[in-house]
């Protein structure tokens, strides 16, 4: 069966004839050939994936396209504005937050999403007021990004991304300052 | 994946009747586990009638409960400022279950009608009397960690993997079901079958029958409750156990309790027993334990997972603990 | 002869990184291709045996479906000496999981669900998955992984053990493990017949692969043997790598599967990715283990006998022995030593590289016995290590190139606050949780693997080109590389630009063994002196010079390997079992350290795959079907971001002298080693129980 849709992809309209069994993922990688989303397990379970859609991060291998007809999706692509990166692509370059880079886009879109959930007061698992504020700490980024597997290891980079990225920005992180090999021998 | 033709309903009743109509036809929600089964071969519906975008999106105040509405995204009710204040079980529950990204998909109603992780079940290459009826069990004799040790039976062994519905169930939850006949409401205790001899049967609901709300009644209690979920990962993991628990206190005496059990059977399991014990008594960790042994007395752990009923003691009697101690 | 320093030991930026971060970084799958052609593969259901009948007609009826080959129809190919690779040759079944055939469709939805639809009949035969320690049909490889003896044999090691004041006896295991690189092994495969990408003439069939490998010269010499090709005719691109850990150092059947379906669409790309269930049964894994350790010693805790004997699977299709014991060999000092590889041949997939395949598994057993025997002596566990330290490799009495074991435990416990760690395990609670800390020794062999060649070349407007068949899949390599030709052509970093990936760039051998930095740099440094001899410093538009990897003579005269000490802290739910680890710290001696950013990403990715091992992963084997059950993320568990908190790692600034033109030993494995046994060891620490089988999982911790 087929259906005809539109999505509007990392800012352009983009009028697509697909099979109804199409995933969004499929959709954009397969017939749009927008392939900053990655295929990493194809079920929901490990966030190479992640794209906004209407402005929320979701795994778009588990959303059938043809649901989402009319609808907005950002990926790691359509964060670039105007030739430059995002702030949070930036501190991803900044802390070495990726290596092999096949999760980082998704890892990208789900820390923005994730930085604009926290923004509009949601908690997560680990707060511990739920009616409080809620304030993004190590623990904080951790739990939320979980969702997004990396099998390089590049976790900690990633938590040290965001905390420059959320930190006041004359503040940097103790790490930045001395690099390790300095700090060995002395 | 069998082809398959997809329907945006307008309506409640018009979503009913598409799907009512027509044996091969699935609702189709936040679509993380209908389209994961999809996938996997595990479903494979003629029509899908797509329910997500109904007028369904709504947390609505009731005489002093909440009536959400089944196409509530998960996050959005974990997020929702009453739900954290009154319900903390459930606001806890839902934020311990997937991830953000699928949080932000998955629905009220999809996540209760989640089915079964048993991997026996996701693969069609095995038998399975859940999936095939007759086919045959291969959990038992198998890989067992996230399998029953209650309620179970020799055709099916494999447990309900829901956290928000076993908050739902120690929160006394009402389900409203719109079907062909019209609109019934279901405590979420009868909503769920243990397998007996029809595993492939999860809940009592027909087909065409389309879940709208779930109705959270007046707990003033529940403002002190608890989730607790142990798990092989830290985060974005299926629950060895988990344990729901509501604690009220008169002084150090308990006068109410409320307390259901996931990750142990094929239902949100109500620990009934337990609450029994409990009710009127002390709330001392002594008597944690003694009623989550009452609860246990019952267990039927399988080989290779009879560790989930001490983990289940260990996590029940922390919870309460913690409750209780909270309290003071 | 050394390189200057300048770009070298500098934290350069990845020269890839902007193309990762804002995903236009073009993997396998994501290259533009003209008309492609989707592929899914038929899976065996059954261990062992026959396929009587295939139907594939119900499959062939799907709107869209191009070609249905099963090994009736697939092509011939001209060497079948590799088992593994000679897919859809016969009817025979030698795993769960294996290729029977491979459906081609317009689309990946017509593809897959046409896949489903082919009938595959049976004559099955009864199989063996299970390994056991006492069962029948162990038998000795000739040799094992890396060319090591699977045997040896000094002094007496039972009479020692017989004579010791301490001894330790115990078993170790580590389940079956699976690489699970976040990109599924992908091979885009398409049949040409001269022009363009692929070379060769007009007529002449040639093959072009898009692949995801760890070495794009080894697919195309491995496949253009097996097809019958000369090498020249197939081509391999691949610059992006989402990760391999191994298991894409070698072709596997998904790249033979590809060529073979290719051929019946010619001259339309073939796309080919495995989906995460069919990598665990079709992209290699490493064997599960039992480990029989036995240490003896005096009451001081100096070793008189170190005995390390292995059983461990391998594939009745083709044979892969992990040298898990192979380390036991050089690490302690001990007058008797032995050490033994036992095979069980199985009606399993295919075993192969898991980074540091060998020490990683076996470094859990070595490293929580000679745990269980600093409390067995009552030593400080540090100590005991120190206490053994041998002067030269026992193994080959080689001179060590440069063994800084000690310092990395003294500067490692200096620094994690070891001296905090209780002397008595189960004793020191915070609120609810059990902490304790835990040490583990690493170590991992320096390899240099002979044949790779780069070549130089000058636009004439100041910048360089350097050509090397090289892999980065994450590593750093690309921009490691560059700051090695920068300095060796003493030009600014910016002045140089590599180019990697593709096989037709002078060869390269595999990035594995952490020998990338060793071997292709040390070729890129030779090729930049010979540009310079030839050239001097002004040459001339168009300018080219090329060199092979030089030979190193100092690995024959020393034991060259690097070290590290891991420690650990965990805590553990007194209520639940629930183990977390708050933090990890490696210190390592790895020779010089050419890109401290990207060296610290290798150092605590591997840590980090180490807790994963610790506490998570586990491949269940399910005996009665020969199937791995939990295969996908939701089951078969890696560390999230939620389980690793603070690991750091830290080196010693040294430059070993016999290391070749850079003094860097290589980094890519070493992490995860000895990370497991650090962390078993603190569970003990913390809670009194030894756990000596992987994973460490809560049940194991309740009481």
């Amino acid at each position: 069966m087929n259906a005809r849709i539109t999505l509007r992809v990392d800012g352009r309209d983009r009028p697509v004839a697909l099979d109804t069994r199409t995933t969004l993922l499929d959709a954009l990688r397969d017939r749009l050939s927008v392939t900053s989303p990655k295929k990493g397990c194809d079920h929901g379970q490990c966030g190479a994936c992640t794209v906004l859609l209407d402005g929320r991060r979701v795994v778009s291998c588990l959303i059938l396209a043809v649901a989402c007809d009319g609808s907005e999706v950002v990926t790691a692509q359509g964060l670039v504005e105007e030739g430059e990166p995002h702030p949070v692509q930036r501190a991803f370059l900044e802390e070495d937050g990726f290596q092999c880079g096949f999760c980082t886009p998704g890892q990208i879109c789900s820390a923005v999403g994730m930085l604009q959930e926290v923004k509009a007061g949601h908690p997560s698992q680990v707060t511990d007021d739920l009616t409080g504020p809620v304030t993004l700490d190590d623990e904080e980024i951790r739990e939320r990004l979980s969702g997004n597997l990396c099998r390089c290891g590049a976790y900690v980079n990633i938590v040290a991304a965001l905390r420059e990225e959320t930190a006041p920005s004359e503040e940097t992180s103790p790490r930045a300052e001395t690099s390790p090999s300095e700090e060995a021998e002395s | 994946m069998t082809p398959f033709e997809y329907l945006r309903a307008g309506d409640p009743g018009e979503a009913v009747a598409a799907v009512a109509g027509r044996p091969g036809a699935a609702f189709l929600g936040g679509g993380t586990n209908l389209v994961d089964h999809m996938k996997l071969g595990v479903a494979g519906p003629d029509l899908l009638v797509d329910v997500s975008r109904l007028p369904l999106d709504r947390v609505e105040e009731t005489a002093g409960g909440l009536r959400v509405g089944a196409a509530v995204r998960n996050s959005d009710l974990a997020a929702h400022p009453l739900v954290r204040e009154r319900y903390p079980v459930l606001a806890r529950a839902l934020l311990s279950g997937a991830s953000g990204q699928l949080r932000n998909v998955a629905t009220t109603a999809g996540n209760l009608l989640q089915r079964t992780r048993c991997p026996y079940f996701q693969d069609v290459t095995t038998p399975c009397n859940k999936r095939v009826p007759g086919s045959g069990c291969s959990a038992i004799g198998g890989y067992t960690r996230y399998h029953a040790i209650l309620g179970a039976s020799e055709h099916c062994v494999a447990t309900h993997p829901s956290d928000m519905a076993v908050a739902m169930a120690a929160l006394d939850a009402v389900v409203v079901v719109l079907g062909p006949g019209g609109e019934r409401r279901l405590p979420i205790g009868e909503l769920y079958r243990l397998p007996g001899d029809a595993p492939q049967r999860d809940t009592v609901l027909e087909h065409g029958d389309l879940i709208t709300a779930v109705e959270l009644p007046h707990l003033p209690a529940a403002r002190r409750s608890a989730y607790r979920k142990v798990r092989d990962r830290a985060s974005f993991s299926f629950a060895l156990v988990s344990v729901a628990a509501v604690l009220d206190l008169d002084g150090d005496a308990v006068r109410d309790v409320r307390l259901a059990l996931g990750g142990v059977a094929h239902k949100p399991w109500r620990a009934a027993r337990a609450e029994e014990a409990l009710r009127g008594g002390p709330a001392t960790e002594d008597a944690f334990r003694r009623a989550a042994d009452a609860e246990l007395a019952g267990a039927r752990p399988l080989p290779g997972n009879e560790f989930k009923v001490a983990m289940t003691r260990g996590v029940v009697v922390a919870a309460l603990r913690d409750l209780a101690e909270e309290g003071r | 002869m050394t390189v200057r320093r300048g770009a070298v030991g500098a934290p350069a930026p990845r020269v890839e990184g902007l193309a990762k971060v804002t995903g236009s970084a073009a993997y396998a799958y994501d290259r533009p291709v003209a008309d492609p052609v989707y592929a899914c593969p038929v899976q065996a259901t059954i261990a062992r045996g026959r396929v009587v009948a295939i139907d594939g007609g119900a499959a062939a009826g799907v709107e869209g479906v191009l070609a249905v080959v099963t090994h009736r129809e697939a092509a011939r190919l001209a060497d079948t000496a590799d088992a593994e690779l000679a897919v859809l040759q016969s009817d025979a079944v030698a795993f769960r999981g294996q290729f029977v055939g491979v459906v081609l469709a317009e689309t990946p939805e017509a593809a897959r669900q046409a896949a489903g639809l082919v009938r595959v009949e049976y004559d099955e035969e009864p199989h063996d998955t299970e390994l056991r320690a006492d069962r029948a049909g162990l038998y000795t490889p000739e040799q094992v992984n890396g060319g090591f003896a699977p045997d040896t044999d000094e002094g007496d090691v039972d009479a020692a053990m017989e004579a010791a004041a301490v001894t330790v006896d115990r078993i170790y295991t580590t389940p079956m493990l699976f690489n699970n690189p976040m990109e599924p092994h992908t091979s885009v495969a398409v049949w040409g017949d001269g022009g363009d990408e692929g070379g060769g003439g007009p007529g002449e069939a040639r093959l072009t692969l898009y692949d995801s490998t760890q070495g794009a010269h080894v697919v195309r010499s491995t496949l253009a043997r097996v097809f019958g090709l000369p090498p020249e005719r197939v081509r391999v691109i691949s610059p992006y790598v989402g990760g391999g850990f191994g298991s894409k150092g070698m072709p596997h059947a998904h790249n033979v599967l590809a060529g073979l379906a290719a051929m019946a669409v010619p001259g339309r790309p073939v796309k080919l990715a495995l989906t995460r269930q069919q990598m665990f049964s079709l992209a290699g894994h490493r064997t599960p283990t039992i480990q029989r350790v036995r240490l003896g010693a005096g009451a001081d805790g100096r070793l008189t006998a170190v005995a390390h004997e292995v059983v461990e699977h391998t594939s009745a299709l083709k044979e892969f022995a992990e040298q898990t014991a192979v380390g036991a060999r050089m690490m302690y000092a001990a007058p008797n030593r032995r050490t033994a590889h036992r095979l069980a041949a199985l009606d399993v997939p295919v075993p192969s590289w898991m980074r540091a395949p060998g020490e990683a598994p076996g470094f859990f057993g070595l490293e929580v016995a000679m745990d269980e025997l600093a409390q067995a002596c009552g030593l400080d566990p540090v100590e005991l290590r120190a206490r053994n330290e041998p002067e030269v490799d026992p193994e080959s009495g080689r001179p060590w190139s440069g063994r800084h074991l000690v310092r990395c435990l003294r500067e490692g416990a200096a620094r994690f606050g070891w001296e905090e760690r209780a002397a008595v395990p189960g004793t020191r609670r915070a609120g609810r949780e059990l902490v304790g800390l835990g040490v583990a020794a690493s170590t991992y062999p320096y390899y240099r693997f002979p044949g790779s060649r780069a070549v130089v070349g000058y636009d004439g407007s100041g910048r360089y080109t350097v050509r090397i068949g090289a892999a980065d899949i994450g590593t750093g390599a690309w921009t490691v590389l560059t700051q090695i030709a920068a300095d060796a052509l003493e030009c600014p970093l910016g002045a140089v630009r590599v180019e990697i990936g593709d096989s037709e760039l002078p060869p390269a051998t595999v990035a594995g063994g952490s020998s990338g930095t060793a071997s292709w740099g040390s070729a890129i440094v030779a090729a930049c002196h010979a540009f310079r001899g030839a050239y001097g410093t002004e040459p001339p538009p168009g300018a080219e010079a090329g060199a092979d990897m030089p030979r190193d003579p100092d690995a024959e005269r020393f034991a060259m390997h690097s070290f590290g000490a891991q420690f650990a802290e965990v805590r553990v739910d007194a209520d639940t079992g629930e183990i977390r680890v708050p933090r990890m710290l490696g210190v390592f001696s790895a020779g010089r350290i050419v890109n401290p950013r990207t060296a610290r990403s290798q150092f605590i990715g591997g840590m980090t795959m180490g807790l994963s091992m610790a506490l998570h992963e586990r491949g269940v084997l399910d005996h009665r079907t020969g199937h791995v059950v939990n295969h996908d993320f939701a089951e078969y568990h890696i560390a999230t971001h939620a389980d690793v908190v603070d690991v750091d790692a830290v080196w010693l600034e040294e430059e070993d002298a016999h290391a070749g033109p850079l003094g860097a030993r290589g980094i890519g494995e070493i992490g995860i080693v000895g990370a497991p046994a650090a962390i078993a060891n603190a569970v003990h620490n913390a809670t009194g129980v030894r756990v000596r089988d992987l994973p460490i999982t809560p049940d194991l911790l309740l009481r």
